[in-house]
């Protein structure tokens, strides 16, 4: 290991700032280590089925897992944490008595696997005297012994820190150069490495990655005693270090000058940009509330489509399970077996999907042993199903699960979680320059911001990163202040247009949390530019 | 094994600072057994127990520092974990702000363990929420619950000497219930370090009861209104402004305690005179860990008193920059409050709305920390002295720093977990004037 140089750079005009140098691939190796291989996996794994099943489990899964996260984080021209973390053990679900038991342990022997078990099935002894709908598995096949991987390019963990580091650093120093006043950056960057085994004759192994690349850039006005920041315009990504490496064919270029991203981002171009917008935003105009023509772009609209289509499509959301903490659904089964409710307008196409390449919530397999797919939400606006797994696909009169069971981790148990969902681009090539030029007033709003829904998703209010007033078919200058709320059905029956393909890219939610207790998940949404007429927007400035 | 005792986490401890090759480390170990039902549709939907433990390692040489964690404790992985921290510390570029760890600290007694919720069973959550079920059906409405307790250690040791240990326990129970024809919904929470101090029938009761009441809600014009919020619905808010009195943004000009001109409102009056805020770790009814994770220790002090801002927060680099005394993020809040019952605010209210919990919170702008977010699960519609009926809910942009400028009166104070963050409020019951609400939500 070769302690790296530092030297003063003054190419990039910044004065006496210390920028770290790449030195040596210092790979962490320790990271990078196999913990069991697959035999051992199994091997562990059937002690835990055989004392589920002499315990009286009609069911049971394990999950051997071992997570590993690196998170970097840096402002202006300061690392302040590089942080490892490994978490490795055991979760077993069981059923007994129709009755769910679920206990985890951070010992991996055979003993501890065969008591935790016990553990298990003794909850769901427990548990079972005051059962009144016993649990009814949809069939799952029996896959045997198979792999899936993250088809990655660049593993993220064998990446130098230092490389990673002085990526940060290089962007914080532009935005500084470009005027910001601060910048705070951070890569994330997940393994999940997890061993399935269920009592139905599946042993599956996984390895899937992600990465976020992020920052806030802050511009300070002292004078008026004001502030603006700006987020990244990355997504979070189910990809390998790759995502880093910027590519022209991945750029998309907005109005007013903006870039936006694909497979692929440029940590620097877009710091530079957040600090030059970021110093246009003091003293652009407070916006005059009213109803607009709003024109979304993907990374603005995936999290809209995340939290009005996503999340009350999830069916124990729907069935009450969420009652008690992220709420129930206006979109009730009456209004799906009706065949005809009117989610949104006729262009609204909205599936899931688990199998979408480079997507937070791609996976071979979920965490129930049920092959990933694809299938419809919303067909030509209409609701034509929701998520369910397998506990829950009788009540919708499906005989298979949709393969959307996921766990956080080894220590939580699995449960319905959000697929990626995203809105089928337009059929027809559409561009957004000219979807601008249709609109007489509007505003296009770009990257996620504010957003907050009741816990039925009827009403919602979103924010964004940039806001662009658009009057007769032309951008008009950059909006302060602004925020939309509208009602999800209303909403969604106001798309009157979509972009085609060639804008189509995906956004994501790292930290989507649900369940008690609660767990994090993370989800892409993909979408092309999209309008929506007549939406409510508020003023939000205020004086304290 | 994850509940180590002082001593045991003292040997573990010592073992992983010998294997510090660095210029200096600060170690943590956390454990905690947590046990948890949850319960929907008037039968338990899942339950479980988790024991873990974990070691968070930071190793320095010079300025340069790093961080791994594990959850192995077999010598192998200890002695991996510290060489894993070192390695990144090597890796990484010189921090100028970072503060070598601290030597030993005189800490207060602790008051944070209660044996009784460390002894909770599977049985007993299973009969805990078959009571809370049975009077939900009895009331023709459906329970959705969860309850949840933890036994958790924490013990800290750095190579200047510094050892700290605590032991610690929690329960929290919220329930909602809604009428069987989805017209009325009711929620409660209850948290405390001690599980006998938990009435789960008492506190089901609550819910039940708020659900019934708050059937066939009526729609009123969105506006600004007079409000009595709950300590539960005022917690959250509370909380972000708290968690935004950091002293370094206030002074960097990006904060709402920045002022025109270069500066901090510390030392100013920006509330009503009335609100008064402190952290007291030895607080009876909100027990805090008497140190900070960075091994500081906490004490009693004033955040806001009289309406003037007294204390904000500098982590130790700051405090070392602007030449003050480091001040640790608090560990509890205690908000005082007056002797009227709820009962009596409601008596005094010409029209105005009781709000039973907020939902969804989420900043709008920074710089007035205007935050939006809905009325959920009871909100009623308060007429000459008396709730007259249920109301649709709302969606609300305020800032809690108008609020707490907007005081009418305050009530009794209540212990709430506020949702994350790792700090117990002791908050009151409060009339607000002109809260604003704007727009009007379908979600029941």
């Amino acid at each position: 290991m070769k302690r790296r140089k530092f030297i003063e750079l003054t190419g990039l005009g910044i004065g006496g700032m210390l920028i770290p140098v790449i030195g040596n691939s210092i790979p962490i190796t320790l990271a990078a280590e196999e913990r069991l291989d697959a035999s051992q996996k199994k091997k562990l794994a059937d002690v835990a089925l055989n004392a589920a099943k002499s315990m009286g489990a009609t069911y049971a899964d394990v999950r051997i897992g071992r997570y590993l996260n690196q998170f970097l984080t840096t402002r202006e021209n300061k690392v302040q944490n590089i942080v490892n973390t490994e978490s490795f053990g055991v979760g077993i679900r069981v059923i007994v008595n129709g009755t769910w038991g679920f206990a985890s342990t951070n010992i991996v022997t055979e003993d501890a696997i065969k008591s935790t078990s016990q553990q298990a099935a003794a909850i769901a002894k427990a548990n079972s005297k005051f059962q009144t709908e016993p649990v009814r598995l949809a069939p799952a096949k029996a896959h045997g012994e198979v792999i899936w991987k993250t088809p990655i390019e660049i593993n993220p963990f064998s990446v130098p820190v230092s490389e990673k580091v002085d990526l940060l650093l290089r962007a914080n120093a532009a935005a500084l150069e470009k005027g910001a006043n601060f910048i705070s950056s951070n890569l994330f960057q997940v393994n999940e490495q997890k061993y399935f085994a269920s009592t139905d004759g599946s042993y599956i192994d996984q390895d899937i990655h992600r990465i976020w690349p992020t920052f806030t850039v802050t511009t300070t006005d002292r004078n008026s005693g004001t502030f603006k920041t700006r987020q990244a315009l990355s997504a979070p990504m189910g990809m390998g270090y790759e995502y880093m490496i910027p590519k022209a064919k991945d750029k998309v270029q907005g109005p007013e000058g903006i870039t936006l991203y694909r497979n692929s981002y440029d940590l620097i171009e877009d710091s530079i940009a957040a600090a030059q917008q970021t110093k246009a935003m003091i003293g652009a105009k407070s916006v005059e509330p009213g109803k607009y023509d709003i024109i979304l772009e993907p990374n603005h609209l995936g999290l809209t489509i995340h939290e009005s289509v996503g999340h009350p499509l999830e069916l124990d959301r729907v069935l009450g399970y969420e009652a008690n903490y992220a709420g129930t659904s206006f979109a009730t089964m009456d209004k799906w077996k009706a065949g005809n409710f009117n989610y949104g307008s006729k262009i609204v196409n909205i599936f899931a999907d688990k199998t979408q390449p480079r997507s937070l919530g791609a996976a071979g397999y979920d965490d129930e042993g049920v092959k990933c797919r694809q299938w419809d939400l919303i067909k030509e606006g209409v609701l034509v199903n929701y998520q369910a797994i397998r506990d829950q696909a009788h009540i919708l009169n499906q005989n298979e699960s949709h393969g959307c069971c996921y766990a956080q981790s080894w220590s939580d148990v699995q449960f319905q979680r959000m697929p990626n969902v995203s809105l089928t681009p337009g059929k027809d090539k559409y561009t957004i320059d000219q979807m601008i030029r249709d609109v007489e007033k509007g505003i296009y709003i770009a990257g996620r911001g504010s957003y907050s829904i009741d816990q039925q998703r009827y009403n919602f209010q979103f924010g964004g990163t940039l806001f662009y007033e658009i009057k007769n078919g032309a951008i008009a200058g950059m909006l302060n202040d602004v925020a939309y709320q509208s009602n999800t059905q209303e909403f969604w029956n106001s798309c009157v247009k979509i972009c085609d393909e060639t804008d189509y890219r995906l956004f994501g939610s790292f930290f989507d949390g649900k369940g008690q207790p609660s767990q994090v998940s993370a989800v892409s949404h993909g979408s092309s530019t999209t309008r929506f007429n007549g939406i409510n927007v508020i003023n939000t400035a205020r004086t304290i | 094994m994850s509940l180590y005792s002082k001593e045991e986490a003292r040997q573990i401890l010592e073992k992983v600072v010998k294997f510090s090759k660095a210029d200096g480390c600060e170690v943590i170990l956390t454990g905690a057994a947590i046990g948890n039902i949850r319960y929907a549709r008037n039968s338990v939907s899942t339950a479980g127990e988790n024991n873990d433990a974990t070691l968070i390692v930071q190793s320095y040489f010079g300025k340069k520092s790093g961080t791994a964690t594990i959850n192995e404790f077999d010598d192998a992985s200890l002695e991996k974990v510290v060489r894993m921290s070192e390695e990144l510390a090597t890796l990484a570029p010189e921090n100028p702000e970072f503060m070598e760890p601290l030597p030993q600290q005189t800490y207060g007694e602790s008051t944070t363990y209660a044996e009784a919720t460390s002894k909770i069973t599977p049985d007993f959550r299973a009969n805990a929420a078959a009571n809370s079920i049975k009077l939900a059906r009895n009331k023709g409405v459906t329970a959705a619950g969860f309850l949840v307790d933890e036994t958790s250690v924490a013990a800290m040791m750095n190579s200047k000497g510094l050892f700290a240990y605590n032991q610690s326990t929690n329960v929290t129970y919220t329930a909602t219930m809604r009428t069987d024809d989805g017209t009325g919904s009711g929620w409660v929470t209850r948290d405390f370090n001690d599980v006998t101090k938990l009435d789960i029938g008492e506190a089901s009761l609550v819910a039940i009861d708020k659900a019934l009441h708050s059937r066939n809600a009526k729609a009123i014009e969105p506006g600004k209104y007079t409000v009595i919020l709950e300590p539960a619905a005022s917690a959250e808010l509370l909380r972000n402004m708290l968690f935004n009195m950091n002293a370094r943004p206030a002074d960097e000009g990006r904060s709402f305690l920045s002022k025109k001109g270069g500066g901090t409102k510390l030392g100013e009056k920006i509330y009503d005179e009335r609100i008064n805020f402190y952290t007291d770790p030895t607080h009876s009814e909100v027990p805090a860990a008497p140190w900070t994770p960075d091994g500081q220790a906490r004490k009693k002090m004033d955040i806001i008193r009289n309406g003037v801002v007294k204390n904000i927060f500098y982590d130790r680099y700051w405090a070392s920059k602007k030449h003050v005394e480091s001040v640790p993020f608090p560990g509890n809040a205690i908000m005082d409050g007056g002797s009227a019952s709820l009962d009596d605010m409601i008596r005094d209210t010409k029209k105005g709305i009781l709000v039973t919990r907020f939902w969804y919170i989420r900043t709008v702008d920074p710089q007035t920390l205007l935050y939006t977010g809905l009325t959920r699960d009871g909100t009623f519609y308060i007429e000459n002295g008396k709730i007259k009926h249920p109301i649709k809910n709302f969606r609300f942009n305020e800032s809690p720093v108008i609020m707490l400028n907007n005081l009418e009166t305050l009530g009794k104070q209540v212990r709430v977990s506020a949702g994350g963050g790792g700090v117990n409020f002791f908050l009151p019951y409060m009339k607000i004037r002109d809260f604003t609400f704007t727009s009007l939500s379908d979600a029941i």
